[in-house]
């Protein structure tokens, strides 16, 4: 497939747009991410962390109760959610706590909306002695007072951000800031595929392995590939990442789920590539939530890890070319798939993967029975019982 | 006077130009305006007028917050062209990106040119990512100014200051805007190192705040830049008279102190 010659470049997208502060930082992770890719030493340290830390490789789950209500499509659930940590985060975060240690820093910075990404950040830094802070916006600290409590129990210091919309956008500003002042000794372990060059392409590179495993998972399965793989989109790490094992099988469609939160229509949503419009934020040319003055719109979405007014630069590119679909998912839509997936396999999702399950449901009776999805199930949804039970009425 | 006069200005008479900064539409619109008026009369040689933008990772809380109240109030780059407009002196623009390329970067400096601007700081915009703006701001004479950091390789500040017209902004110390107790010695250093490979002027920025340190850094850079120092006046006046009273007061002692070496 064609893609820009230029690096760190997605046709038009991607790049770096930084403070020349930061350049010598970045420059210094693009060679160490460069050099450990082909660094046998290193892959197998990965792996065997991979083996024996965080359960990889991860199961697939057959839906077919849930399947029932997707056009009887046969659902084939990637089991992201089992993961030590419970989502696709520790994926990249152990990758890059290593490359940390290879680059000779001693602290970790992570911005965090869900909780997420800080709570595998707090434990790879447990786990390799790093110091570890992290950013989280006032707002999400509250949606998400389990996972706060779970870092501060895993050593890091929690900062909670209370600038601007007080999410995850306002947490990478601050974090953005800390970076600029310690960079000498500080690695900032960004946890999506968003960001200056080389965080997009190194981020997938560390989730690449969930599409990988579930290629291979599927076709011994079901001796096809699948008609479609399904995930949700916040950033668009978890997406990236079982997505791109499959871009050149051209039969298979790549659909992410962005956070429709009341409609897109609205204006009260953080679906970033179906409402947005080709901007800078954070450092990299991509769909951005903005005015007509280039001022970042808040997003909204009951998914704090899906709240994000940006998107990754090559999913901006997958959209523009055709390669990929990117749909809209609401609030409402993303908590009815919520509720089923849990009464009817007994998997209680994260909300932002209840989006991606709300689109195999749509995805399904549009394909119907004879049709095999593929979904990243990304996290598990214990971090959001406070916010369910608040939303289905169920008394605390 | 074009930037080029001011520095040669200043130079003949042995002393350091004094930049100040202040964000258009902060508090108000009107209210940037006198406040840059008040910097000017109290001896300030170029005036910087920011563009507010929603997410200034360059920024510290004083700057962030300024930035804010200005939103509040919808500033636009109309209003911003206005707030250059009323400059009596050079003035040159400082924004983030993205506000930039939604504008439309040709049609930015264009405008800007329109107002008798004479450059803009763009500091997150990359000499890598700079192909538009060069093409857009070369026909009109708008200085482009990046900033150099005690980071940047010797390699990386040739290249940076190859793109460069004006002067070239050199970040005293690795951090975001905000006023320092002490300039840190890294300022200097980067100086030495960005005048071996240009022969533009060069201007100091980030944490200067008073007279003294202003006369510090006027012994080694060509320009002393002052934005946090200034909007922190702003913020703690009880009224806009003594805001007015303060700023001036402050750019007063500001440039008797790039006089001073
Ligand atoms: C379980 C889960 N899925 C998805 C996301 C969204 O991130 P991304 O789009 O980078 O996968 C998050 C982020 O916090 C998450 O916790």
């Amino acid at each position: 497939m064609e893609r820009s010659s230029i690096i760190g470049h997605f046709g038009p997208y991607g790049g770096r747009f930084v403070p020349e502060a930061l350049i010598a930082a970045l420059e210094e992770l693009d060679a160490a991410h460069q050099a450990a890719a082909i660094d046998e030493n290193f892959q197998n340290e990965l792996a065997h962390l991979h083996r024996t830390y965080t359960g990889r490789p991860s199961i697939i789950t057959e839906a077919p109760r849930f399947g029932a209500h997707a056009g009887g499509a046969r659902i084939l659930l990637k089991r992201e959610d089992l993961n030590h940590t419970g989502s696709h985060k520790i994926n990249n975060v152990l990758g890059q706590a290593l490359l940390t240690k290879r680059m000779g820093k001693k602290r970790i910075i992570a911005e965090t909306g869900a909780g997420q990404h800080g709570v595998a950040s707090a434990t790879a830094a447990a786990l390799l002695g790093l110091e570890c802070v992290v950013y989280m916006g006032e707002e999400d600290t509250k949606r998400q007072s389990l996972n706060v409590a779970r870092m501060k129990l895993l050593g890091a210091t929690v900062v909670p951000v209370t600038t601007g919309s007080r999410t995850l956008k306002d947490a990478i500003n601050e974090a953005m800031r800390d970076w600029v002042t310690n960079v000498e000794t500080t690695h900032y372990l960004l946890g999506t595929v968003a960001g200056p060059h080389p965080f997009p392409t190194m981020v997938r590179d560390f989730h690449r392995i969930i599409g990988v495993e579930s290629r291979a998972q599927v076709l011994e399965l079901t001796g096809r590939l699948p008609d479609a793989v399904l995930a949700c989109v916040g950033g668009g790490s978890n997406a990236i990442g079982i997505f791109h094992p499959f871009i050149d099988d051209e039969n298979v469609r790549l659909i992410g789920l962005e956070a429709g939160g009341a409609g897109v229509e609205t204006g009260r949503h953080a679906a970033t590539i179906s409402g947005g419009t080709p901007g800078v934020l954070h450092g990299t040319r991509s769909y951005v939530l903005q005015d007509e003055n280039g001022q970042t719109v808040e997003s909204h979405s009951i998914s704090a890890g899906l709240d994000y007014p940006g998107v990754g630069p090559e999913h901006a590119f997958l959209h523009d070319i055709g390669r990929a679909e990117y749909r809209a998912i609401t609030d409402d839509q993303a908590m009815h798939a919520f509720a089923l997936l849990s009464k009817t396999e007994g998997i209680i999702p994260a909300i932002e993967t209840a989006h991606a399950l709300a689109g195999a449901l749509q995805v399904g009776n549009e394909l119907g029975k004879e049709a095999i999805l593929l979904i990243n199930l990304s996290g598990r949804g214990d971090k959001d019982v406070q916010t369910a039970a608040h939303y289905f009425g169920i008394p605390l | 006077m074009k930037l080029h006069e001011v520095f040669a200005h200043a130079k003949a008479e042995n002393r350091a130009a004094l930049i100040g900064y202040m964000p258009a539409g902060f508090p108000t619109k009107e209210r940037s305006q006198q406040l840059i008026a008040a910097m000017i009369d109290g001896g300030v040689d170029i005036v910087e007028v920011g563009f507010p933008y929603s997410d200034p990772v360059m920024d510290g809380p004083v700057i962030q917050q300024a930035a804010e109240i200005a939103l509040r109030n919808n500033t636009s780059a109309r209003d911003v062209f206005d707030v250059v407009a009323s400059s009596t002196v050079p003035t040159l623009v400082m924004s983030y990106w993205n506000p930039i390329e939604r504008y439309g970067a040709a049609k930015f400096a264009d405008d800007l040119s329109q107002v008798s601007g004479v450059g803009v700081i763009t500091p997150d915009l990359t000499v890598e990512e700079s192909e538009n703006w060069i093409n857009a701001t070369d026909g009109q004479g708008i200085g482009r100014v990046y900033v150099v950091a005690p980071s940047s390789s010797d390699a990386r500040l040739a290249s940076v200051a190859a793109a460069c017209s004006g002067f070239v902004y050199a970040a005293s110390l690795m951090g975001v805007t905000g006023a320092r107790t002490s300039i840190s010695s890294a300022a200097s250093e980067l100086v030495a190192r960005v005048r071996r490979v240009t022969d533009l002027p060069i201007a100091v920025g980030l944490g200067v705040s008073n007279a003294e340190q202003a006369a510090e850094v006027a012994r080694f850079a060509d320009g002393v830049i002052v934005g946090s120092a200034f909007i922190k006046l702003v913020q703690e006046s009880a009224t806009f008279d003594e805001a007015i009273t303060a700023v001036r007061s402050l750019a007063q002692r500001l440039a008797a102190g790039v006089r001073r070496s």
